[in-house]
């Protein structure tokens, strides 16, 4: 396509919205606006900072090395240590801080739901604007695919992925993103269905775009919206399923400060007394996992033009 | 020739029954042609199921054999398992044994795959059971209650909470409620199955029946609200109906369908749940006969697990769907 041929096509692509939208506001403005006014999203929206900000500068956050073992240098009065001012969620065992651990720990939860949905809409997209774009035979056959990923039960399907393989951070995300994909695939799929029947496909169509300019060009940005909202919402879940793993023992090495593993570890210890253990990194997933799900829900609400009244 | 023909129209007549060719339409129909549309996603569910048990690092021969076995006992049962046939060999077989759900047997105990699922299945659908039974129970009627009273302080308290509920991990709901039910109040058991007493059974099937009920009582709440404010709703309350006819009666009822979908989707991903909290209460349920498989990469009871539930899954949302109808008369199966 030349470049005047594409000025055109999305000049026309261009059109129909612009002459909707009074002066100033697009859609993602006026998206902005009314979730700025839902107070709980914007708790989430808080939560989920907070989150970040501890997981980029846990080390200058983090009152101890999250796996320097303190009965080396303090003796066994570091050991179980419970809450303290020095310790504010006390010790593990093995005299590790476990606030520490619960702030370095930010940097596992987050990176696997920020990895893992990145893979999810790597496949997700792709599929799904390819089987709403084509449909027949391509169409049956990603459907298919969906349906078949659909039938297992989401955890088992992950731990029969990282269960028999090396523990290693790569292959949960990877796992996790994989088996994630196909409620991403159904949006987009839907969304193309009845995005490509409209006239500005088909006015890019009349100019000669081809497929994939058209697809990525023209469709898919009237498709980032409810993707958004579903990345969100699965982020909680990913972090929960990352949570599930490692509690189960499977997808971490040892040392590495992850909460599901952290919890695992603790639990013996809980039934004694030493609540610390299991219940602070318990508290941090809980919270994460909340902030996702209140601006998830934030965003829903915000971004969907049926509820626009 | 004339068998022939004779099986020709049957299964033309046979298509057409499944297919309504004739525009009528019935439930028997219905579940027939689900359960056929179901074929092709069980074929996808045992090929990924090879795949994922077959496509690893090891040799299960070598795991069978243990530390110490040589290399003509690791070749004896790499012919015995088939694992020196080609791929397309070992799917195929394995696809025989799957539909016959003849898995072989346990690496570790030599149980029949089949017999030790089945046998391990009562205790998971008893935690299943009673797990729903009380999200339903719980989530309906704090839905309804925050529904009738929107905006009361019971509303926003019992939302707030459902969505704790949502957010925290169930196993840790579940070691919480052992510390203070079973450490510090000593009110109940904490873990296993005692001999098969009642008050085993509390604390798993609440930590199970968590989420559900959280969900449960927000998709009640919020579809409540909507029936609430039709006008044939507004009419009951006119005609002098008692509020609990009304609410329970009218409006219940037409609120149901998005409730019956998200506890059948629950009910579904239950089977996800039970893994962890047997894991959590050391229940003798399927889920922890997975978790230990999977520790010592028994893969018959592995491959039999999943399809196993996947199984079940398929059915669950079949009967979920067909459960629509009871609730809504004007829903038709086409």
């Amino acid at each position: 396509m030349s470049k005047h041929e594409m000025a055109f096509s999305s000049a026309v692509a261009k059109q129909p919205s612009a002459a909707k939208e009074p002066k100033g506001r697009s859609l993602w403005a006026d998206g902005w606006r009314r979730l700025r006014k839902n107070r709980l999203a914007m708790l989430g929206l808080f939560i989920i900072a907070f989150m970040t900000f501890l997981a980029v500068f846990a080390p200058l956050v983090a009152p101890y090395d999250p796996i320097e073992q303190l009965i080396w240098t303090k003796g066994k009065a570091a050991r179980l240590a419970p809450p303290s001012k020095e310790h504010w969620f006390g010790t593990d065992l093995y005299g590790r801080d476990v606030l520490s651990r619960v702030i370095y720990g930010t940097r596992i939860s987050l990176t696997i739901a920020v990895a893992a949905s990145v893979v999810s809409l790597v496949i997700g997209v792709t599929l799904g604007a390819v089987a709403g774009y084509y449909g027949g035979k391509i169409d049956d056959f990603i459907s298919w695919l969906i349906n078949v990923i659909y039938a297992f039960p989401f955890l088992l399907f992950v731990l029969s992925i990282v269960a028999f393989r090396p523990a290693s951070l790569t292959l949960v995300y990877v796992a996790i993103g994989f088996v994630s994909w196909p409620s991403i695939a159904r949006v987009v799929r839907g969304q193309v269905l009845s995005i490509k029947e409209t006239e500005f496909v088909e006015a890019a169509r009349a100019v000669g775009a081809k497929d994939f300019g058209i697809i990525f060009r023209h469709i898919l940005p009237n498709v980032i919206a409810p993707v958004i909202v579903q990345v969100t919402l699965g982020m909680g879940s990913m972090i929960m399923t990352e949570a599930s793993l490692t509690f189960l023992g499977f997808g971490t090495q040892p040392p590495t400060p992850s909460w599901g593993y952290m919890i695992n570890q603790g639990r013996e210890y809980l039934l004694s007394g030493q609540w610390w253990w299991s219940v602070f990194p318990g508290l941090a997933i809980s919270l994460t996992v909340l902030g996702f799900n209140l601006l998830g829900d934030g965003l829903r609400d915000a971004l969907d033009p049926r509820l626009n009244k | 020739m004339v068998a022939n023909r004779c099986q020709v129209a049957l299964y033309v007549s046979l298509a057409r029954w499944l297919f309504c060719v004739d525009g009528s339409e019935n439930m028997g129909r219905y579940v027939v042609r689900r359960l056929v549309g179901a074929i092709p996603v069980f074929v996808g569910v045992i090929v990924v199921v090879f795949i994922l048990t077959t496509v690893v690092p090891g040799d299960p021969a070598r795991i069978m054999a243990g530390q110490r076995g040589d290399p003509e006992t690791i070749a004896r049962i790499r012919k015995e398992m088939g694992l020196d046939d080609p791929l397309h060999i070992q799917m195929l077989n394995f696809f025989k044994s799957a539909v016959t759900f003849n898995l072989g047997r346990s690496y570790r105990n030599n149980m029949q795959v089949s017999e030790a699922i089945l046998s391990r299945f009562p205790a998971t659908f008893k935690l299943a059971v009673a797990g729903m039974v009380i999200a339903v129970v719980l989530g309906m009627t704090s839905g309804i209650i925050s529904a009738v009273k929107q905006y009361s302080v019971l509303d926003y308290t019992s939302m707030f909470v459902a969505l704790v509920g949502i957010s925290a991990p169930s196993f840790w709901i579940g070691l919480l409620l052992i510390w203070l039910f079973c450490v510090i109040l000593r009110w109940v058991p904490g873990t296993g199955t005692g001999n098969g007493e009642f008050v085993y059974l509390i604390l798993p099937a609440v930590t199970l029946g968590v989420r559900p009920a959280a969900l449960i009582a927000r998709m009640t709440r919020s579809s409540m609200l909507e029936v609430i404010r039709q006008d044939y709703i507004r009419t009951a309350w006119a005609k002098g109906l008692g509020a609990r006819t009304v609410i329970l009666k009218h409006a219940l009822k037409n609120a149901m369908i998005p409730v019956v979908t998200i506890v059948g989707v629950e009910t579904a991903s239950l089977l996800s749940g039970v893994v962890l909290i047997e894991s959590v209460f050391q229940w003798p349920g399927v889920g922890r006969l997975f978790v230990d498989a999977l520790t010592y990469r028994d893969f018959p009871i592995i491959r039999g697990e999943v399809l196993f539930l996947a199984g079940l899954f398929i059915v669950s949302n079949l009967l979920v769907d067909l459960s629509y109808a009871i609730f809504d008369p004007r829903i038709r199966y086409d």
